[in-house]
């Protein structure tokens, strides 16, 4: 048997799934949801705030550069492990802030730009309309950095749901547990298991966000699948992007 | 004292043999890649669609799923990093290419230039400031990946990092291993930003 077939095989005995030792896959998917949930919640609300004050006004552009490009140069791992060396110790709860400050960048990136490139004349136009600067940020602003902002928060979540794998190798629990015990076991097959079911995993945090930013953008809807690329195939910028 | 010297040194080194590889040899493959796609516009929606499934996948995942083929070696972590550096470079690539101006290959076109001319006077250079923006990020982003071969055993200074973690939280090791990662990739930054000065002369021009 090969690596992929103990990893079906592992993946489909039922004890593996309910086992109650805290390695069963559905303790740990559990685990590995909540982490990233709340790191990406923490994040948005630290950086949406920022990224709408800083886009609205304009200002702060050298300093969001500056942030998406030193962001990609960190090795996760030592972001992992810095604030475990600090008073809050090691575990979920200094994995979770890790990964917060890990999402901080793109969303704040997409959301600085997404505002930014809102046009002035509409800008203009929603002012001279009577609106308040409250007005102009949400009615007329928001809804047209909408899908930028979306991508950011996708991008982070899909960064932090792989990540947080990650943590295992420096204490934390989620999904990487499998991998590193197999690792340590030398068995390949629960390697494989945990290396499938984080990457599903992943893939399915893309999907998901990609249908719900379908959802909230508003104006003429069309399927995010069946929409036809545009024939030129010009690649669309990514901001921040770091694969994990 | 020097003990760990020749340790972190071993690491340094390994760190940066993995990146320089891994991006030379995406380099390599992102070009061919990258001029099919422009070629024809079929091509151009599955290269970059590709390239965007394989940045959802882990890092850690990729690396595990070649363990069982290519074993604890240095070849599993370069083929994981030359797939990532190569999602980046040929995005990159192509948008360098795509943003020659169309009047600019007329004209060369009319001035008697053939395909291979064009390309190497006219288009290369023009897309030189993408390629290097492409090639900047690549190299940071594969500097922080690296790290990640620890699980394999062959992570570069992401060794001390985990070393340190397994060496009952020996914090200095870590620090050691987090800060060398930061400067490691602050450093490849500013050599490439220099590089791309000295090859893009005429960008320095005074009007």
């Amino acid at each position: 048997m090969n690596a992929f077939e103990r990893a079906f095989v592992y993946l489909n005995d039922p004890f593996n799934w309910t086992r109650t030792d805290g390695l069963g896959i559905g303790t740990l998917l559990r685990e590995h949801l909540v982490i990233s949930v709340i790191a990406v919640l923490l994040a948005m609300v630290i950086a949406l705030p920022v990224g709408v004050a800083l886009g609205h006004s304009g200002r702060g552009s050298g300093f969001i550069v500056a942030l998406s490009n030193v962001s990609r140069a960190i090795p996760t791992l030592a972001l992992l492990t810095i604030f475990a060396v600090t008073p809050i110790g090691f575990g979920n709860r200094a994995t979770t802030i890790a990964l917060a400050v890990f999402a901080i960048p793109p969303i704040l990136t997409n959301t600085f730009v997404g505002f930014r490139e809102v046009d002035r004349d509409v800008r203009e136009a929603a002012r001279a309309m009577g609106m308040s600067t409250r007005q102009v940020v949400f009615r007329a602003e928001f809804p047209l950095a909408v899908p930028l902002v979306m991508t950011g928060i996708r991008t982070a979540a899909v960064q932090v749901v792989a990540t947080a794998g990650l943590a295992a190798l420096v204490g934390g629990g989620g999904l990487g547990r499998l991998i590193n015990l197999g690792f340590g076991q030398s068995d390949y097959g629960e390697v494989v298991a945990g290396a499938i079911l984080v990457a599903v995993l992943a893939l399915l945090t893309e999907l998901v966000l990609v249908v719900v930013s379908w959802a909230l953008t508003p104006g003429q809807k069309r399927l995010p699948f069946t929409q036809r690329r545009r024939a030129s195939g010009v690649p669309e910028p990514t901001a921040a992007g770091v694969p994990l | 004292m020097a003990d760990n010297w020749s340790t972190i040194l071993r690491y340094l080194g390994e760190h940066v043999r993995l990146t320089i590889a891994a991006v030379v040899i995406g380099a390599l493959i992102a070009l061919p890649l990258a001029l099919l796609a422009r070629r024809s516009r079929w091509l151009a929606g599955p290269v970059l669609g590709v390239s965007t499934i394989v940045y959802t996948i882990p890092s850690l995942a990729l690396f595990a799923v070649l363990t069982p083929f290519t074993g604890l070696s240095v070849t599993t972590v370069l083929i994981g990093l030359v797939a990532y550096s190569l999602v980046i470079l040929v995005r990159n690539f192509l948008a360098g290419l795509m943003a020659v101006p169309e009047d600019v290959r007329e004209a060369a076109r009319g001035m008697g230039y053939g395909k291979v001319r064009l390309f190497v006077q006219v288009e290369l250079p023009l897309a030189v400031p993408a390629f290097m923006a492409g090639l900047r990020i690549a190299t940071v982003s594969t500097v922080a990946l690296a790290t990640v071969g620890v699980i394999v055993g062959h992570g570069g200074l992401g060794q001390l990092i985990v070393g340190g973690f397994n060496a009952n939280f020996y914090r200095a090791e870590i620090v050691t291993g987090a800060l060398g990662c930061v400067l490691l990739a602050l450093f490849a930054d500013l050599l490439l930003a220099g590089l791309e000065r000295a090859v893009t002369p005429w960008t320095r021009v005074q009007t």
